[in-house]
């Protein structure tokens, strides 16, 4: 079992919960993942590290109650323990290999869209501890769904907002400020690092191509074991198929077929969707809702 | 006493039943049964069927136990040599190993080893039976990476010889394939899987789930900050392979990997479990395999019309006999000497079809089998919602890309010795599917065995 030790509200969605799991706290570096299981019941959910401490033995997780899963996760509190927990899973962020000369010539600007800000946050943290520093660009839908905000500032050269209505920061896109920071304000970047919904990946590494910023986007598809061993995770990076997992999860975000990643997707939501039903409503949905097979 | 060369037939759940439910096919022996079918046996001199078996069970000792009624012995005759014996009855293929030497198979049916060893396990543990034998403890750690076949055998053999053994798993539960490859209808999991797991633990063995070594923690860090001994790789087979043709990142395909975890290790079939499936109204399985036998029952139990497309005849089907047959009663359909070449997809992505060509058997290949060649012009659409690719498997990089001196061969697969399945790396052994590529369990728990012998006899230097 691994304790939470602390979890922490960003948003009336979005949590924080900082695990115990001394040998993942260990090992983890900023661009990896782990899976957790909350129950014997349970399904095994991929989630990006937001945080580590090998000292405390402590790995932390931001995730965003979306469907039964992280909707029963968040009813956990601070003292609960989870079944399963592990990882570190995936290839550390390709900065984590390279040298700090290489390091010093980039001019690094993160890109976060919403929930996207956690896994962004310990590589900035990381690049600081080393002294190098980078910019970071969180975009959101309104005021309400930005996250980490003040932590991005304690560890960034620069934090920059954009919400689509307006209320915090640059009205408009993070891809709009993206190109304004770089047209108008005389900023220059050589190294891009996108995180957040696959469709932001998208457009914000059309925007980045355009502007002639090399670009690592981060992907989470659908997973089951995290080792290579399901090939669930597949998706079509250059031509190639890669598994996630183990290749991944960061990708070159000009080579990533995305359409393709977005549709593989929603391959269980219908499973997924009926075990929603079934957690806030009860076992009424059993052999397929009403028995139409409309949901098949 | 006249020699008698019919066996005892055993008893099965109703095809047509069992098609619709993941209860066990094989209800296996009861007493009355199991001694009638034991005293067939001529108790040779000189047993070949001994010589057929990976783990060399004194097979007459046993089955003699049971002509003698007395199960609790034949029970202990067996755990001299296997840990699993529960699980051996029933996915060993023995008609190639113990029961294709028996000498009665000569004239007439071979004793049916393999159903007699799973009633003496099942009694075993119906009644209880305590076969711990514990040792002097030896003050020596042994790392075992895995918890399938493989390490679940070298961890009860040293655990028996006193050593202090801990099994690593990267899943979040012990028995490796036995866990979430072999389905339930084949090899039940609470019944039979997780009892032969608790009976290792209670050797002394330690099971620590949810590590995986290569990520979680090193072989090197292992060896130099936790101080184990010696290491044993039976991490098992690894990455699924796909056919690279088009279509097949599509929605509705996935691996035989994937399908089988979700069902089997997630339970994707019971209701009160989370994990989501899809199950399509017509599948197609491609491959010929045991893994592809198991694929197409699943799906034909979850409830759709189950088809196996595979590109050579019939006789080279390299699964079990009694896989196919049992496939065949349940109503799956065998679609031999066909090969898809591209997937099609709805404007969704979902799968709406596969398009397939016909093969006919041409000149013999290096594995002596004949090459199924295409037929020109024979492309036709087959009609499916949903493809399960059972091709095999490519070994998992994880350990050997981050333990230096280990080797790997061409294959990549870890190589170490025959007999003793020490690789390049001092102190480090492997065996199983890790080192011969995608096996049975049987020669798996073989390969644990030799290992836990070559490590006993390194650490007693």
């Amino acid at each position: 079992m691994y304790k939470i030790i602390k979890k922490q509200m960003l948003t009336p969605t979005i949590y924080e919960m900082e695990i115990e799991a001394p040998r993942v706290a260990r090992s983890a570096l900023p661009g990896q993942f782990i899976i957790l299981r909350i129950d014997e019941k349970g399904e095994r959910i991929p989630l990006t590290i937001s945080d580590y401490d090998a000292e405390k033995g402590t790995v932390s997780i931001v995730t965003q109650a979306v469907g039964k899963s992280t909707m029963q996760l968040m009813t956990y509190n601070e003292g609960d323990s989870i079944a399963d927990f592990v990882g570190p899973l995936g290839c550390p962020s390709d900065l984590c290999s390279e040298s700090l000369d290489e390091l010093k010539k980039k001019k690094i600007i993160f890109v976060a869209g919403g929930v996207g800000a956690a896994p962004i946050y310990p590589q900035v943290k990381w690049l600081k501890s080393k002294g190098i520093k980078s910019d970071v660009l969180i975009g959101a839908r309104n005021k309400d769904l930005l996250i980490l905000v003040d932590e991005m500032k304690e560890v960034a050269e620069n934090v920059y907002i954009a919400t689509d209505d307006g209320t915090a920061g640059f009205a408009g896109r993070a891809t709009d400020l993206l190109e304004d920071l770089v047209n108008n304000q005389g900023k220059e970047y050589n190294h891009a690092v996108v995180i957040g919904p696959m469709i932001m990946m998208k457009f914000t590494s059309m925007t980045t191509k355009k502007l002639g910023i090399h670009t690592i986007v981060s992907l989470n598809p659908i997973m089951v074991d995290g080792t290579g061993m399901c090939g669930a995770c597949r998706v079509v990076v250059d031509g190639e198929v890669k598994f996630a997992c183990v290749d991944g999860p960061e990708f070159d975000g000009h080579k990533v077929d995305y359409d393709g990643a977005m549709r593989r997707q929603t391959m269980y939501k219908t499973e997924e969707g009926r075990a929603k039903l079934r957690y806030e409503e009860g076992a009424t949905h059993k052999n397929g809702g009403c028995g139409c097979g409309g949901d098949k | 006493m006249a020699v008698n060369y019919t066996k005892v037939p055993v008893r099965e759940q109703d095809p047509k039943v069992r098609a619709t439910n993941f209860d066990e096919v094989c209800l296996g022996y009861n007493a009355e049964e199991a001694v009638a079918e034991a005293q067939r046996c001529l108790s040779c001199k000189n047993p070949m069927c001994v010589k057929g078996c990976p783990v060399n069970i004194n097979i007459p000792a046993f089955i003699g136990r049971i002509k003698e009624e007395d199960f609790e012995g034949a029970a202990k005759e067996i755990a001299k040599y296997s840990a699993l014996p529960a699980v051996c009855g029933r996915v060993c293929p023995q008609e190639t190993q113990c029961e294709g030497r028996c000498v009665l198979g000569n004239k007439g049916d071979a004793v049916s080893i393999g159903k007699l060893e799973r009633f003496t396990a099942d009694w075993s543990r119906e009644h209880n039976i305590d076969l711990v034998e514990k040792a002097e403890p030896k003050n020596k750690k042994v790392a075992v990476i895995g918890a399938g076949p493989a390490g679940l055998t070298c961890a009860g053999d040293l655990a028996k010889k006193g050593y202090d053994v801990t099994i690593f798993e990267a899943l979040h539960k012990a028995g490796g394939v036995l866990s979430y490859g072999i389905p339930e209808f084949r090899l039940p999991k609470n019944e039979v899987v997780m009892h032969e797991v608790e009976n290792i633990k209670k050797l002394g063995v330690k099971i620590e789930t949810n590590v995986i070594i290569g990520k979680t923690v090193s072989i090197d860090e292992l060896m130099e900050k936790e101080h184990f001994d010696a290491v044993f790789i039976g991490s098992g087979a690894g990455l699924p392979k796909f056919m690279n043709i088009p279509g097949e990142t599509a929605m509705g395909v996935v691996s035989a990997n994937e399908y089988l975890t979700r069902v089997n290790l997630m339970r994707a079939f019971d209701d009160e479990y989370d994990t989501p499936v899809r199950t399509g109204k017509k599948v197609a399985v491609i491959g010929g395999g045991n893994v592809a036998m198991d694929a197409v029952r699943t799906a034909l139990r979850l409830g759709a019309e189950a088809h196996i497309v595979y590109r050579r005849s019939e006789n080279e089907l390299p699964a079990r006999i009694e896989e196919i047959h049992h496939a065949k009663e349940e109503g799956v359909i065998f679609n031999t000497l066909t090969n898809p070449v591209e997937i099609l997809t709805d404007d969704e992505g979902w799968v709406s079809g596969m398009k397939c060509i016909k093969m006919e058997l041409g000149e013999p290949d290096e594995s002596g089998r004949r090459r199924p060649v295409e037929v020109p012009g024979s492309e036709f659409i087959m009609d499916v919602d949903m493809v399960v690719m059972s091709l095999g498997t490519s070994p998992n990089p994880l350990i050997s890309s981050t333990t230096p001196g280990l080797d790997t061969n061409k294959w990549k697969c870890i190589v170490a010795e025959e007999d003793t399945g020490l690789t390049s790396k001092q102190g480090v052994y492997a065996g199983g599917d890790a080192v011969t590529g995608a096996a049975t369990v049987i020669l798996a728990m073989g390969a644990g065995k030799n290992a836990a012998e070559a490590i006993d006899q390194y650490l007693s230097e």
